[in-house]
């Protein structure tokens, strides 16, 4: 999606498609949402052992966060997949 | 010769929508209350994941079909790689759904009292089992019928043809049969299958139906990385 062969010199000034944008945005909202809940185990110092959002309920959000992991990297991998398919397409144009 | 124009496969949108899709499924999907059922308590939850796959697999094959019947009344090459890629993918999806149902059924069809493969033979009457079996048999023949002829023209004539016969063949296995057999998936004889509201209710429904549409668009998403990767290569033997 950031993939610009014509002005690849000028790297700084070229323009980011919208596509990137728009990923970035998401990115930073999921960042945003990230630090939210970690703030949450912060307030109410309780006394007992380690009482955090994520040793709660049976500690399934440590099984959220790895799944989360998982599928993440997935998507990553499919993005880049994806850009360098279409760096290809360029090319052999 | 194959000309490719800009196309959805180009659009950005529906991949970031798979994505969200996904991870809300992922989210809500464990986090979420699901009703406490008989023998599958928490392993309901696997209805996201599990019949996702299958979901995916029929929209690639519906998929597949269509680009073969494209490709029988245009006799445009591309949609003889369209057609092949997405029943490719179409069969990873289906045996995903198998390992998945291979995992569950392990420990809640099984005897308890047994290890699994001591009730297989009660298991391996299941009707589904055996026609989901037979229909991927049947889409592995037709890559190996398309792959092991060489002259293209031929090679995309006949395996869309195939694909159709594949298809026509999908229907009988997968819907038709295992509804008229005792099952031991939901909606056997009686009742419908995953869908029925005595077993699962709009909450679950919230989550499913986001997760069909994540897992197919994901789904759709490997195959035309797919379908261009080998449109690429085309162009390539053709220069």
């Amino acid at each position: 999606m950031d993939n610009n062969p014509e002005n690849k010199d000028k790297y700084f000034e070229r323009k980011k498609d919208d596509a990137m944008k728009v990923c970035k945005k998401i990115f930073s909202l999921l960042l945003f949402f990230a630090f939210s809940i970690s703030a949450w185990g912060q307030n109410g110092n309780k006394t007992t052992q380690m009482e955090d959002t994520m040793r709660s309920n049976g500690r399934i959000y440590v099984v959220v966060a790895v799944m989360l992991t998982i599928l993440t990297g997935l998507i990553l991998y499919m993005v880049r997949l994806d850009r360098k398919i279409s760096k290809l397409e360029k090319e052999t144009k | 010769m194959i000309i490719d124009e800009k196309n959805y496969m180009h659009k950005s949108w529906w991949k970031i929508a798979s994505a969200l899709l996904l991870i809300y499924t992922f989210v809500c999907g464990l986090l979420l209350d699901v009703p406490n059922l008989p023998a599958l308590e928490e392993t309901i939850r696997n209805l996201y994941f599990h019949v996702g796959m299958w979901f995916c697999m029929m929209t690639l094959f519906i998929l597949s079909v269509i680009n073969s019947i494209r490709y029988l009344r245009s006799f445009s090459l591309k949609y003889d790689i369209y057609a092949r890629q997405y029943a490719t993918v179409g069969i990873v999806f289906g045996l995903l759904g198998y390992l998945t149902g291979a995992i569950w059924m392990s420990y809640t069809w099984a005897d308890p009292n047994n290890p699994s493969f001591q009730s297989f033979s009660a298991v391996a009457r299941e009707p589904k089992l055996i026609g989901t079996a037979i229909a991927l048999l049947i889409y592995f023949a037709y890559l190996i019928l398309r792959d092991s002829i060489t002259d293209i023209d031929k090679r995309a004539r006949i395996s869309a043809v195939y694909n159709i016969f594949a298809f026509a063949m999908l229907f009988p296995t997968i819907w038709i049969v295992p509804r008229l057999l005792p099952s031991l998936h939901p909606g056997g004889q009686s009742g419908n299958p995953a869908l029925d509201t005595r077993d699962i209710d709009h909450r679950m429904l919230a989550v499913f139906y986001p997760a069909v549409v994540g897992w197919t668009l994901l789904g759709v998403w490997i195959t035309t990385l797919k379908i261009r990767i080998n449109i690429l290569k085309e162009k390539k033997m053709m220069q």
